[in-house]
């Protein structure tokens, strides 16, 4: 085999703690050869991300990393930091997650890219904003030279990573280390990046260090996956190899407990903690059509539209109005769930926030069990909250950290039944908190001492309270590990059936709304442009963006992912401020024509779905 | 950007208004007049000096005649120094605060970014509790008190440096260095915890992975983060360093703005106590709006409205 452009051997990587020491990485091994992808996958905690910190002696202060990683033969662990500097960002660099925050707000696009080039290609001031400008333009910028001018926020998001990875191979680096690269962005542009990447790494001759929780990542752009957990390798070979023959008990764990868009679903998400026998007959397990469509209407949402007021820069600029949710419109049986799928800035949130309430509308109507929520008076409202509750994405976040969870819990009882003596109070808490499955002894702990997955089941379990009709789920499991992702999603859908819930489930991962919903709805700019039944939905998208989001979902199976012919979706979202006229998807839409532009089209039935588009007959 | 400077200013009006009429009626609240001596004057002379400076007028009318004369850059005349008018000894005060002022706060931005910039790199180590501890002293000891010291050490004890008065630099090094130490103490800390805050950021760590050396980290990339809370409190900063040198100037016997205050203040010498309280209120209204406006320069992010 040709000589490796990274060979990683018995590395190790220990932090000291007040609480001890703790080993992040633990004897890993693995070779990287030239041209090649290699993906690390894991969860959260598995010492993915220190792996690439740890070569690029990155590691924060209380960490220390031994054992051997050669970077074309020359040894990285334990140089110096002036030595080290001649090889970072020249020789090896990195991609970060989150191309908002790893950017300097402070500095303008070009300023950043040049210093690189001055630093490492000794290039003049000149010389290298001419360089930066032509890196830009590598990875499909428009309009490059004034992008060099402007600051980061100025610059979407999925343009933002273009300019990190110009950056970070403006150098032309023999490496590159790309951690979560697309995790913050939204899936059309995710799939651009990953395009992007694909690109440029034949152009520039990179091999590629792709550090991801996405199996579907992986499968598509990987040639040999790195499996990992707690530190440890747990599988190492060929993508092919991991994905169709794993011998690693969690790598199959992991692969089945990935919602996928591409099979027939399992009934229940196999769950990583689950024994692996189980775990099979679970999977095995065929769809079986969930029907407790009871008539009973619950919510009925007629015209809902929600508008932010935006104030302008400048001298004379009048504050402009952003309309968040346009017009949309939906019913919702008892016992129901109804997916909300979208990109951010789509209003999904915004729609969810004034179906509760939470926020003013400026037109349409609420109904839960035909009362129109905005005619009742502050007193009869209240009440009503009892039967629609909310869970949020951040379980943490949305956990009032001074308080024990029994508190927490039984917050809503302090409201609605400051009658309860402590005895029966305690009991109400406790039958909640066991049924989301957590146990009478978490009750005195703080928010702080559970996981995330942990930290949503509380979240549950004060929604659970006063029995109500209606949970709106606000992209509940998107800050969540895929296992735990699935435990969650599995909750819901019990909880659902046991007690004839009918949820509102919020989320971008399409898979997941899948999984969880009768019927979903797609928004794009604050409209809805298809609702209809999952099945047809996923089988028959009419919707041309739905098509494109579907597309752009990356399926963990490599021979799907290589054969598939995806183009995607160009682009960004357009400004909310000026929405295109007509049709708000035309922009980016390969089927658009005048009349897209001149009229706006309205939800109408084509076959079983509603869309809301001129050509949905003609497009298969 | 030039809207929200028309907004600021229009929007100080109240506040100078209000300031303006709380000085006004407290001076008068005050039991005494500026004519009082140990010797009492004769009463006619004393009805005729009232008259001439409008003292007999109900004091609503002196209130707005007083108005109308600022709104024409008329801060009356003087009663202690009859020969002068409140304007003419402002012009000759304010120079020599100006610059007492204006070095303190030069040396206190200087030397407390530095200072504040090494602690946060050196972290938990011994020069960041060293500065740290040196700094809370600093913040905590008044200028009535650490004024003194420093004359009994470095002009009384040591004879390096004169005592105060006005003459060549020399003068000014102590006065300039007392006024400015709790400034310096303040802003060192506050750069600390902002540029350690600012060193965990991810754009710090992207530098770090693209091999710049930390000196072009720090300077390229963390200090113009690290330094906006710092240019937020020059505002608050300068409020200060004008309190403190009314006490400094007494000390170290400096005729700047802030003796006047004083002694204006001690003979009842109503308009010159107005005259500077209402040339201080305007100073810091607009050097709070010069502020806000650098923060603009240096936060793109930032918008006016
Ligand atoms: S209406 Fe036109 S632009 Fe809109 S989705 Fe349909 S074809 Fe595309």
């Amino acid at each position: 085999m040709a000589d490796a452009v990274l060979e990683v051997q018995s590395l190790n990587v220990r932090f000291t703690t007040p609480d001890g020491p703790v080993q992040a990485v633990r004897n890993l091994e693995f070779r990287v050869n030239p041209g090649e992808t290699l993906g690390i996958v894991g969860e959260s905690g598995s010492g993915k991300s220190q792996t690439a910190l740890a070569i690029m002696g990155l590691l924060a202060a209380n960490g220390r990393a031994d054992g051997s990683a050669r970077f074309k033969g020359d040894e990285l662990i334990g140089l110096s930091d002036g030595d080290m500097n001649r090889v970072r960002g020249a020789q090896i660099s990195m991609v970060f997650q989150d191309p908002m925050t790893s950017l300097n707000p402070y500095l303008t696009v070009g300023n950043q890219m040049r210093h690189v080039l001055q630093r490492h290609l000794g290039l003049s001031r000149g010389e290298a904003l001419r360089h930066a400008r032509t890196m830009l333009e590598m990875v499909r910028i428009s309009e490059a030279e004034r992008r060099l001018a402007m600051y980061p926020h100025e610059l979407s998001g999925g343009m933002r990573q273009r300019v990190m990875i110009a950056m970070a191979l403006s150098c032309r680096p023999g490496l590159l280390i790309a951690d979560e690269p697309t995790t913050a962005l939204d899936v059309t542009v995710q799939a651009q990046i990953l395009k992007l990447m694909r690109e440029l790494k034949s152009e520039f001759n990179t091999s590629i260090l792709l550090i991801t929780h996405d199996m579907g990542v992986v499968a598509g752009n990987a040639d040999s996956v790195l499996v990992m957990r707690d530190g440890e390798c747990r599988e190492y070979g060929s993508v092919d190899k991991v994905f169709y023959k794993p011998a690693d008990d969690y790598t199959r764990a992991l692969l089945a407990a990935v919602p996928r868009l591409d099979e027939a679903m399992p009934e229940r998400l196999a769950t990583v903690s689950a024994p692996p026998t189980e775990l099979g007959a679970e999977i095995a397990a065929v769809e079986k059509p969930r029907t407790n469509h009871a008539a009973r209407q619950l919510l009925t949402v007629d015209g809902l539209g929600v508008r932010f007021r935006v104030a302008q820069p400048g001298l004379f600029a009048r504050a402009q109005s952003l309309v968040a949710v346009d017009d949309v419109s939906f019913e919702l049986a008892a016992g129901e769930t109804l997916g909300v799928v979208g990109e951010s800035g789509c209003g999904k949130s915004s729609l969810a926030r004034a179906v509760l309430q939470l926020i003013p509308t400026a037109s349409g109507r609420v109904c839960l069990l035909g009362r129109d929520l905005e005619q009742l008076a502050r007193r009869e409202l209240k009440n009503m909250r009892r039967d629609m509750q909310v869970i949020f994405q951040d379980p943490q976040a949305s956990l009032d950290p001074r308080m024990t969870v029994a508190q927490i819990v039984g917050e809503p009882l302090n409201t609605f039944r400051p009658d309860l003596g402590q005895p029966e109070r305690n009991e109400r808490i406790l039958s909640v908190l066991l049924r989301v499955g957590l146990a009478a002894e978490h009750l005195n702990r703080y928010p702080h001492e559970f996981s995330g997955g942990q930290a949503q089941r509380i979240g549950i379990a004060r929604a659970l309270m006063f029995d109500p009709q209606l949970i709106v789920c606000d992209e509940p499991v998107s800050a969540l590990d895929v296992s735990i992702q699935a435990q969650i999603i599995n909750l819901l859908m019990d909880l659902q059936v046991e007690r004839g819930l009918s949820l509102i489930f919020i989320a971008h991962d399409l898979a997941v709304v899948r999984h969880i919903s009768h019927r979903v709805m797609v928004m794009y700019l604050g409209r809805a442009v298809e609702v209809a039944d999952r099945q047809s939905l996923y089988e028959h998208p009419r919707h041309p963006y739905t098509l494109a989001l579907i597309n752009a979902v990356p399926i963990p199976d490599p021979v799907v992912e290589r054969s598939r012919q995806q183009q995607p979706l160009s682009g960004d979202l357009p400004s909310p401020l000026e929405p295109p006229s007509g049709c708000g998807f035309r922009t980016r839409c390969p089927h658009a024509i005048q009349r897209c532009a001149d009229e706006r089209p309205l939800l109408r039935p084509v076959g079983k779905s509603l869309v809301a588009c001129h050509r949905a007959e003609e497009i298969e | 950007m030039l809207r929200f400077a028309l907004k600021r200013v229009l929007g100080a009006i109240p506040t100078l208004l209000v300031l303006i009429a709380l000085a006004f009626f407290l001076i008068k609240a005050a039991p005494g007049g500026p004519f009082d001596t140990d010797r009492r004057l004769p009463p006619e002379i004393e009805a005729n000096l009232q008259a001439a400076y409008n003292l007999d007028e109900p004091l609503y009318r002196q209130f707005g005649l007083y108005l109308g004369g600022l709104l024409k850059g008329d801060f009356g005349p003087s009663f202690q120094y009859r020969d002068y008018t409140v304007t003419e000894l402002i012009a000759a005060g304010f120079p020599v605060s100006l610059r007492l002022g204006g070095l303190a706060m030069l040396l206190a931005f200087v030397v407390g970014v530095a200072v504040g910039t090494v602690a946060a790199l050196k972290q938990n180590a011994f020069t960041d509790h060293a500065a740290m501890a040196a700094a809370m002293i600093g913040i905590s000891v008044p200028n009535f008190v650490m004024a003194p010291l420093l004359v009994l050490v470095f002009a009384v004890t040591l004879k390096w440096l004169p005592a105060g008065g006005l003459g060549d630099w020399r003068n000014f090094v102590l006065p300039v260095v007392a006024l400015a130490l709790p400034q310096i103490a303040y802003i060192a800390r506050l750069t600390r915890g902002s540029m350690i805050e600012v060193l965990r950021a991810d754009f710090i760590r992207t530098a770090r992975a693209q091999g710049l050396p930390q000196r072009a980290v720090i300077i390229r990339h963390a200090l113009k983060p690290a330094l906006l809370p710092v240019i937020s409190y020059l505002g608050p900063a300068t409020a200060a360093i004008i309190t403190g040198s009314v006490v400094i100037e007494q000390i170290f016997g400096v005729p700047g703005l802030g003796r006047f205050f004083v002694q204006g203040a001690l003979n009842r010498d109503y308009t010159l106590v107005m005259g500077v309280v209402v040339f201080y209120g305007v100073l810091i209204v607009v050097f709070n709006l010069i502020v806000d406006l650098v923060y603009g320069w240096l936060d793109p992010r930032v918008q006016y409205q």
